[in-house]
């Protein structure tokens, strides 16, 4: 019943809302959207609180869906320690966020609308959440991203949100494909796409092979590789990762609740649920642990490049967004999941902080004209610094940590702890991925808060609607990863995650980065602290406006040159490098030619040469020309003349008479 | 009568009929004088069917031809006051009953 | 015997060449007349075959009433002989092509049936004549026939009033009842006019 009441309070809310929010009012609106999902929010915690107590794990079957043939599929909510986690990340975050956007959202006028589709975003997450079988997850899949299109292009008068929401939903598309693909597989080898049906039979068929254009492909790795493409394009992972930076022009609290903490684990949780699958699917965890990593690399560097404060949000997300991949891909699914909690909560942290400074800012959103909000804002300003400090993953290992810093290590010590060669290049490639992470973050905050502002402005601290949330989240921020440390990384988890997560005993890594050399778990730390100095000695010291010259100075430490004041020669060549990654290794501009160009050519051609020319001329206009000239023709037998008529008459009697005599 | 017809023979009735019907179709669209000479082929031709119709009766013993022979005549007559009263005030629109100068309705 | 086929050719000769001149005939005036010529013969046909009944009626009707009809008709449009148009001589083969072969077509015909052996004979003994025969038929067998013959021919007689009446332009005449039914208000009004204008 609770759960029940869990899944469905946001549909409540988004049918409420939508339907009758324009006849309540926005306040009525507002406030029957809180209390609901604060309740739902309530209730999840009490569902999780039952599952870890208990340990009860049960689907609640609502009803037939399809049943054809082999395929039975029905309307479920599967209630075990994974969902129920995810529950409650999702509706807490999505309570909170709703109340900030009570305040963010002031003076709107399609309030209604906001959170008629906030609401169903919700539900559709956690549709797909609770579901136990691929197709309702599909559901809720395709659910989030339709709300994810209708929220990002919510301010629809603008033509940059409109394209950007086409551009998210596109690319969302391209992974969906993915993802069909993968439960049509899944069909085929399992005969059913209901997850315990699928788990159990997993051991056996791992060494099936489709038949493939005449060559043999391994299946589950196939499957698995098609279900990660479906996370690639759902997750932003490199390749599919364009839209996510674009997504920016949605309000703030859809950022914090989508685009950051919900929609986009969205493809990690998937991996996680289907971990039995993937366990003996080696080949399929290689690409996901490569493509996380290149991701993670990837995502950090871009965003040293970014002023934009929203931009550098969500290349953030996408760097996070690897990290959690390339654990998912040693096998350490329950330190993917943690770091999906925390980044849940710091993120939407940093993301809501973000939205107070843009709203006291009257819109502003480039950080260069930012700068000694301190004064001004000092609890978003207290709040923010927890969040970044969260992203960091500053702490002392056994003694106390901020979020970020449990759930982080623990993701690279399980890498490096894996023994796989994927497993080292990863650990590599998110060492380096944490330096630059922690020069970022820091680098945010200064910018924003630290030093004198950077141009007139009228800058007040927010109401505490929005600021309400924010000191939630900063107290998750600094003691979520140290209260649940327990459940993910510790002891407990085996009696926490049961099934859900499973790891085949012989790699699991969690188990092994828990004997790892006291040296070794440092160095995530080291890194973080370097790149906190970095930051520090670049941006407070040498307070200057940052030039894109100056900014290669950064790379230039980073290849060893030691001096800041610069080499020329050297800067020069930096900066060739800086505006290849600040152009986000133009994947925008390759895709664009790569693809939209040549489509919309292809669409320009079909139109007006197959449409118009052939189709049109040929059959439409030639056909009604013909007609018509055929009928003017006809027309000239109409002479007026009685006489002729009265021929015409006679010789069709001759011929019928002649004819019937023929005929015999 | 009928050895009257006995002698004669069906034959040539039916074929004096034929050919008053065929010089009334034709004299229908030879002319292209006036419409006058339209409405006397067209009883030609009712005389043609008449000369037929009783031809039959007589050469059956059966009555029907010639009651139908009646009626021919007098829906020939009928048709051909309302034909005629049309004629007239067709020329008081125009002035004229000239064939070739009735073609309104080409096209 | 041959009087009576020789009469018949006679009457038929007659006929048709009659007929031929109506259609070829220039004079309007002339093509009637040979029209009416054309109906006494075939009256002279149709007493020979025993139908005089018929016959009369041919005569009392088509020649008494509708070639009069035409007669009047024609000089009262005063159509007058005009040559022949241009074109006259160039459509005659293709009328005549297409006369000839309906003609051979109605005379195949003509040499290929056979009586049906169920016809109903009905009572023309020689003993009554044709008159009281039809008379017998008419009234009772085919009342119906003869009653919409009746209707027929009043709505010819109504069509061809309402088609050919004009609107004379009405004579001036007192109408006694409209003069006494007029009434004061609908005809007098009373204005103030100022003096020196108009009442216009």
């Amino acid at each position: 019943m609770l759960d029940i009441a869990a899944v469905f309070l946001p549909l409540l809310v988004a049918f409420v809302a939508g339907f009758a929010g324009k006849h309540i009012g926005n306040r009525a609106t507002q406030i029957v959207a809180c209390i609901a999902m604060l309740g739902a929010a309530v209730i999840s915690i009490i569902v999780l609180r039952n599952v870890a107590l208990h340990g009860t794990s049960e689907t609640l079957v609502l009803g037939t869906w399809i049943e054809s043939g082999a395929l039975n599929v029905s309307w479920g909510i599967k209630i075990d320690a994974l969902s129920a986690a995810m529950m409650a990340i999702v509706n807490v975050v999505s309570a909170l966020v709703h109340v900030y956007a009570v305040g963010y959202m002031r003076g709107d006028k399609s309030i209604p609308r906001f959170f008629a589709y906030m609401g169903l975003f919700t539900f559709f997450m956690l549709a797909l959440v609770t579901a136990d079988n691929l197709l309702q997850m599909f559901f809720g899949w395709e659910g989030v991203g339709l709300c994810s299109y209708l929220l990002i292009g919510f301010w629809f008068e603008r033509e940059n949100a409109n394209a950007a929401a086409i551009k998210a939903f596109l690319i969302n598309r391209i992974g969906d494909i993915g993802f069909m693909l993968g439960v049509f597989g899944c069909f085929l080898i399992f005969d059913s796409v209901q997850f315990d049906v699928m788990f159990k039979k997993a051991p056996e068929v791992a060494d099936l092979s489709f038949v493939f254009f005449g060559g043999a492909v391994p299946a589950l790795t196939t499957v698995c590789l098609l279900l990660f493409i479906g996370a690639m394009g759902k997750s932003a992972q490199l390749g599919l990762h364009t839209w996510l930076p674009d997504a920016m022009e949605a309000p703030t609290p859809v950022s914090a609740l989508i685009h950051a903490a919900t929609m986009v684990a969205a493809g990690v949780f998937m991996i996680a649920r289907l971990s039995p699958l993937f366990e003996y699917a080696p080949t399929a965890r290689a690409v996901v642990a490569v493509v996380g990593a290149l991701t993670a690399l990837f995502g950090a560097a871009v965003v040293c490049t970014q002023f934009d404060i929203k931009r550098v949000l969500a290349w953030s997300t996408i760097s996070q967004l690897g990290f959690m991949f390339f654990a998912l891909g040693v096998s350490a699914y329950a330190a993917a999941m943690f770091h999906l909690m925390t980044h849940a909560i710091f993120k939407a942290l940093l993301f809501l902080g973000a939205g107070s400074v843009i709203h006291a800012l009257g819109g502003e959103q480039d950080m260069r004209k930012m700068g000694g909000l301190w004064r001004d804002q000092p609890i978003t300003c207290a709040c923010m610094g927890a969040g970044a400090l969260a992203l960091m993953g500053i702490g002392i290992d056994g003694v106390f940590g901020f979020a970020g810093f449990y759930s982080k290590d623990l993701i690279l010590n399980s890498a490096i702890a894996s023994r796989e060669w994927f497993g080292v290049l990863a650990y590599v490639l998110g060492l380096a991925a944490s330096f630059m992470t922690a020069f970022y973050a820091a680098r945010l905050m200064i910018m924003t808060f630290y030093g004198a502002p950077q141009g007139e402005r009228h800058a007040h601290e927010s109401p505490w609607l929005m600021l309400g949330p924010l000191v939630v989240f900063a107290l998750g921020a600094v003691f979520a990863g140290w209260t649940a440390e327990d459940f993910f990384g510790g002891a407990g988890r085996g009696a926490f995650w049961r099934d859900t997560l499973f790891a085949l005993p012989e790699h699991d890594p969690i188990e092994a980065a828990q004997v790892l050399s006291c040296w070794v778990k440092l160095l995530p730390l080291v890194a973080a602290l370097s790149g906190l100095s970095l930051a520090y000695g670049v941006y407070v010291r040498k307070r200057a406006p940052v030039t894109p010259a100056k900014a290669g100075v950064p790379f230039a430490f980073l290849l060893g040159k030691k001096t800041i004041n610069g080499m020329p020669a050297f800067a020069g060549m930096t900066r060739g490098l800086y505006r290849l990654i600040s152009n986000k290794l133009t994947f925008d501009e390759a895709y664009d030619f790569l693809f939209t160009r040549p489509t919309r050519r292809l669409g320009r051609f079909l139109w007006q040469t197959g449409d118009e020319k052939i189709i049109d001329g040929c059959g439409l206009d030639k056909g009604a020309a013909l007609i018509m000239r055929l009928g003017r023709h006809s027309g000239t037998l109409q002479t007026g003349y009685v006489f002729h008529y009265a021929f015409v008459m006679a010789l069709g009697i001759a011929g019928f008479v002649t004819w019937f005599w023929v005929r015999g | 009568m009928n050895s009257f017809l006995a002698s004669v023979g069906l034959g040539p009735f039916l074929i004096v009929a034929a050919i008053l019907f065929t010089i009334g179709i034709v004299g229908v669209f030879i002319n292209r004088k006036n419409v006058i000479s339209v409405l006397l082929a067209i009883e030609l031709i009712l005389l043609a069917v008449n000369i037929n119709f009783v031809a039959f009766s007589a050469f059956q013993n059966n009555l029907m031809g010639q009651i139908f022979a009646m009626l021919v005549l007098t829906v020939a007559a009928a048709e051909m006051a309302v034909g005629l009263a049309i004629l007239v005030v067709c020329f008081r629109n125009r002035g004229s009953i000239n064939v070739e100068d009735i073609s309104e309705m080409r096209g | 015997m041959m009087i009576p086929s020789f009469i018949f050719y006679l009457f038929s000769t007659i006929l048709i060449a009659s007929a031929v001149m109506v259609v070829a005939a220039r004079n309007p005036v002339h093509a009637v007349l040979f029209l009416i010529l054309c109906f006494f013969n075939a009256a002279g046909l149709f007493v020979l075959l025993g139908a005089e009944f018929v016959a009369f009626i041919l005569i009392i009707v088509y020649v008494g009433a509708v070639a009069v009809l035409f007669l009047f008709v024609v000089m009262m449009l005063d159509i007058g002989a005009r040559e022949r148009r241009r074109g006259f001589m160039k459509h005659v083969p293709v009328g005549l092509a297409v006369g000839g072969i309906i003609c051979a077509q109605l005379a195949l015909v003509a040499g290929a049936w056979t009586f049906d052996p169920h016809a109903v004979a009905s009572a023309t003994p020689n003993a009554v004549d044709n008159t009281r025969a039809l008379g017998r038929v008419l009234y009772t067998d085919y009342v119906y026939v003869f009653e919409v013959a009746g209707l027929i021919l009043l709505v010819a007689m109504i069509g061809a009033i309402v088609l050919t009446v004009r609107d004379r332009v009405p004579a001036k005449r007192q109408d006694a009842a409209r003069q006494v039914s007029r009434r004061r208000e609908d005809v007098i009004e009373i204005r103030k006019v100022k003096t020196g204008e108009g009442a216009s």
